[in-house]
């Protein structure tokens, strides 16, 4: 009998698969939209039959996951799209060791970059690396896919990669769970030949991934992961992933060939289908990675022409595009109910939260006139204004290098500071640190401390003291790691403005490498901090907009004026009471709620 | 069916649109709900998507084709307005989350918010308080359970299955005033199109900028940089002179602090003459 179907994510589903498929150790680093994965895979696993963890960074993971592999366990690794260029090293070499234990990589890609800082199409990396690469389209394929991932894996042993999206991974829909399978017993087999990849291994190897590439050509053919929607004969429509859904949704009495297995090609299936139809058009998100593959089969194909290479595809781009192509009727556009009048909506950009402490070292950065090297979590949003305070930011951990290039160019004219998360710094900053030590180059270094990998939801990492289950771990103390290695080092507590700003003017003026640790726990998570809250004393604001330029959201205007200028007002109901605007005002018109005010209980 | 539910982060957009696709799901209904994390939480837009039927296949909601419009904050209900097909139904909180970014114009003391506006014959706009009606019974927090309310009377699952995905959704604590948010809801009769108004901020006109004196012979230069530390607008620096200068003397908006602070009286404003 079926069990019930449960509505899960994507995300959830994956997890949901890997234990149905046995699998007994899972590493990754949190990225946006792949975190919920391990957390949904500890959620489920209550009685720890699978080691779950945050690893350092995704390169860590995916070692982790490799050499969990050789041990003959199947293993599973998350991470977003970026998070495959880290872990690319290993990406590379693991389909000529093959696998012990099932070995299922999954990447989450994030199209119209909600998240990322771009949106690279994660599908080349499986050509570059060849291994087998399988496309679910929604939460029931998520939890399907993996276990054929791991079937797959340990069949051809390759490693085998799983991509999904933000509408994939972050979409729920109604997946009917198996039964879990506990993790089997492992061992791990001395095969240095295959396993020591030595350059004469490694040419053996690589032979051997060749040959095991015409394997899975021939098994793309008959994996049972394709469907074909047999429709019109007019139009045939190649896809996979989340572009099937809109295709279908769109267009529901085309013929659709659907590939879920889509490296190496399936090129029968694709030839027959083609065969089938007077004119094949391929409808894909992103690159046309299988656009140029039909292409290079000999198949006549249309795609990109119509549909566009950047952002996420949707309903609408996708009925546009096969309008374009003279596959639907202009009339399948629809209208929307009149809104009434000229009346927009503002903008609503992601702000730092009430009581973040990231804010006021970036206040101190601005002051100090300093060309700030950035990188990747929620202080990235200081470059907006009203802290307007950061130059760059690209990778996870390229804030220090970047800085240590600056300053070695002659073109910064002022002090160079890179500005950095606690787990992005852990993640890839070290070796940039030791690299401007050893170097002697002359930058500073804000590592942001707030004990927690704060824009993913605040998961757990080597900082914080709790491991991803949340029991209790070693914290690394970030302090004496760059005392050690040779960097001065203060640490200050943010909230202090004063404190703060001189710490960062002393960094700044110091010869050598400087380190400023702003320690302070994110006011968000583990859990939420909430001191007594803050009030303006409304004849005291001389509404000069000074604690308006910390940007933040409690703090608003109210219906009051002072030389035409509106007066402050803070939101009680939001304020953390972080004291950081009342330190600032130039009045002292910012005080903690008063007590006395307060109606007595009865 | 397709429900649009959008508002701001912290506002249980997430936690209702969870409702309405177990809801559905518990009736029999295949259901997708797609949604965004990630930087949305901070503060910013969040919006999910919820389609239900015999087979859905889109996570995502095409623009004009919603058939109901939820919306926990007025602003957001503007946003997703263009997502609602004729002949659907926008159900809107009145709540106005007015975001830092909104704050720019300081010298007119103008707030870039959405106006108010009132449903027509081809707009069937249901809005109402619901943090007030939320707070009256109960929990001011509750208030997507009473715009919860207000969608079940548009979409009446057969059954106890609204009932029983709100228990399954809300935390322990919070149900009770949850559930009487909920009936709060599906007693709120909006006169279709009528929102009561909320008063805005008085609006004045936007005055030239002041005139900002400098003496150069009176400041000290960078070795006190007071001016520049206290200025909002960051209308002064020290630009290679000795003295003080204002490099961006149109943002000035008046407020005197770089003269009142000055140790040395070399900055004085002077306020633009009326025209």
């Amino acid at each position: 009998m079926d069990a019930p179907a449960v509505l899960l994510s994507g995300n959830e589903a994956i997890a949901q698969g890997a234990r149905e498929a046995g699998v007994h150790v899972a590493a990754g680093y949190p990225g946006t939209p792949s975190t919920e994965i391990l957390e949904a895979l500890a959620r489920l696993d209550p009685d720890r039959r699978v080691h779950v963890e945050w690893s350092t960074n995704e390169k860590v993971a995916i070692d982790v996951a490799l050499g969990a592999s050789l041990g003959g366990s199947r293993a599973l690794v998350t991470m977003k799209h970026v998070g495959l260029n880290v872990a690319s090293d290993t990406f590379m070499t693991a389909p000529y060791t093959g696998v012990g234990g099932g070995l299922v990589i999954v990447v989450a890609d994030d199209p119209g970059m909600h998240s990322s800082q771009n949106e690279q199409d994660s599908r080349a990396y499986a050509r570059m690396a060849g291994v087998p690469l399988l496309e679910p389209a929604d939460s029931a394929e998520c939890r399907e896919f993996t276990i054929a991932a791991f079937a797959i894996s340990e069949r051809f042993d390759t490693p085998v990669l799983v991509r999904t999206a933000t509408r994939i991974a972050h979409a729920r829909g109604l997946v009917r769970p198996g039964p879990v399978r506990a993790p089997g017993v492992s061992k791990f087999v001395p095969q240095p030949a295959k396993y020591v990849m030595l350059p004469g291994n490694a040419r053996r190897r690589r032979l051997a991934l060749l040959e095991r590439l015409r394997a899975l050509e021939r098994f793309a053919d008959e994996c049972g992961l394709h469907r074909v929607d047999q429709g019109d004969v007019d139009v045939g429509i190649v896809t996979s992933g989340i572009a099937y859904q809109y295709v279908r949704e769109v267009c529901p009495r085309a013929s659709v060939l659907k590939l879920g297995l889509t490296h190496p090609l399936p090129a029968a299936t694709v030839r027959a289908f083609a065969d089938s139809v007077r004119r094949v058009i391929v409808v894909e998100e992103l690159e046309p990675c299988l656009e140029e593959r039909l292409r290079a089969l000999g198949i006549p194909v249309e795609g990109k022409v119509f549909f566009p290479a950047d952002g996420e595809l949707n309903p609408e781009r996708v009925r546009d595009g096969l309008i374009a192509a003279g596959a639907l009727r202009p009339s399948a556009r629809r209208r929307a109910a009149p809104a009434d009048g000229e009346v927009s909506a503002g903008v609503r950009p992601p702000v730092l939260c009430p009581g973040c402490p990231h804010v006021v070292p970036f206040v101190a950065l601005r002051d100090l006139d300093a060309i700030v090297m950035g990188d990747i979590g929620c202080y990235t949003l200081a470059a907006n204004e009203p802290l307007s305070a950061m130059d760059s930011c690209v990778a996870m951990g390229s804030s220090i290098g970047m800085a240590c290039g600056l300053a070695r160019s002659g073109g910064a004219d002022r002090p160079v500071v890179a500005a950095i998360g606690d787990s992005t710094f852990l993640h890839a900053g070290i070796p940039a640190l030791i690299d401007a030590v050893c170097n002697g180059t002359r930058i500073t270094v804000l590592v942001l401390d707030n004990r927690t990998t704060a824009m993913t939801g605040g998961q757990a990492h080597a900082g914080s003291g709790a491991n991803l289950r949340g029991d209790p771990a070693r914290a690394i103390d970030i302090a004496a790691l760059c005392r050690t290695i040779g960097a001065s080092t203060e640490v200050v507590d943010p909230y202090d403005v004063a404190a703060t700003h001189r710490a960062l003017e002393r960094a700044v003026a110091s010869p050598g490498v400087s380190v400023v640790i702003a320690d302070r726990p994110c006011v968000e998570s583990p859990r939420k901090i909430r001191e007594r809250p803050y009030e303006v004393v409304t004849d005291r604001c001389v509404a000069c907009q000074l604690c308006v330029d910390l940007g933040c959201p409690s703090i608003l205007w109210g219906n009051d004026r002072f030389e035409g200028r509106p007066i402050v007002t803070i939101e009680t109901e939001t304020c953390s009471g972080c004291t950081v605007c009342a330190q600032l005002c130039p009045t002292e018109a910012i005080v903690p709620v008063a007590l006395a005010g307060a109606p007595l209980a009865s | 069916m397709s429900v649009l539910i959008v508002g701001v982060g912290g506002q249980g957009v997430i936690l209702a649109s969870a409702v309405i696709a177990d809801a559905a799901r518990r009736v029999g209904h295949d259901v997708k709900q797609s949604e965004v994390h990630g930087m949305a939480q901070r503060g910013g837009v969040v919006t999910s998507h919820v389609r239900y039927g015999s087979v859905v296949r889109s996570p995502l909601i095409a623009a004009g084709e919603a058939d109901v419009v939820v919306a926990c904050e007025w602003n957001e209900a503007v946003r997703a307005l263009p997502y609602l097909r004729r002949g659907g139904t926008a159900i809107a909180s009145l709540e106005r989350i007015v975001p830092p970014r909104a704050l720019a114009d300081r010298r007119s003391g103008r707030v870039s918010y959405p106006p108010l506006f009132e449903g027509s014959a081809a707009l069937d706009l249901r809005a109402c308080d619901a943090v007030d009606i939320a707070r009256q019974a109960g929990n001011a927090k509750a208030a997507n359970a009473v715009l919860l309310g207000m969608v079940s009377m548009l979409l009446p699952f057969p059954g106890d299955a609204w009932r029983e995905a709100l228990a399954a959704h809300v935390p322990a604590g919070a149900l009770a005033a949850n559930e009487r948010a909920f009936d709060a809801g599906r007693g709120v009769r909006t006169a279709r199109g009528r929102p009561r108004r909320l008063a805005h901020a008085a609006e004045a006109p936007a005055a030239a900028a002041p005139a900002i004196e400098i003496v150069p012979a009176w400041c000290k230069g960078v070795e006190c940089g007071v001016c520049v530390r206290v200025c909002p607008e960051r209308c002064l620096a020290f630009d290679g002179s000795p003295a003080v200068s204002a490099v961006r003397p149109a943002a000035c908006t008046g407020c005197r602090l770089c003269e009142t602070f000055c140790p040395d009286f070399a900055i004085t404003i002077h306020e633009a003459v009326p025209a």
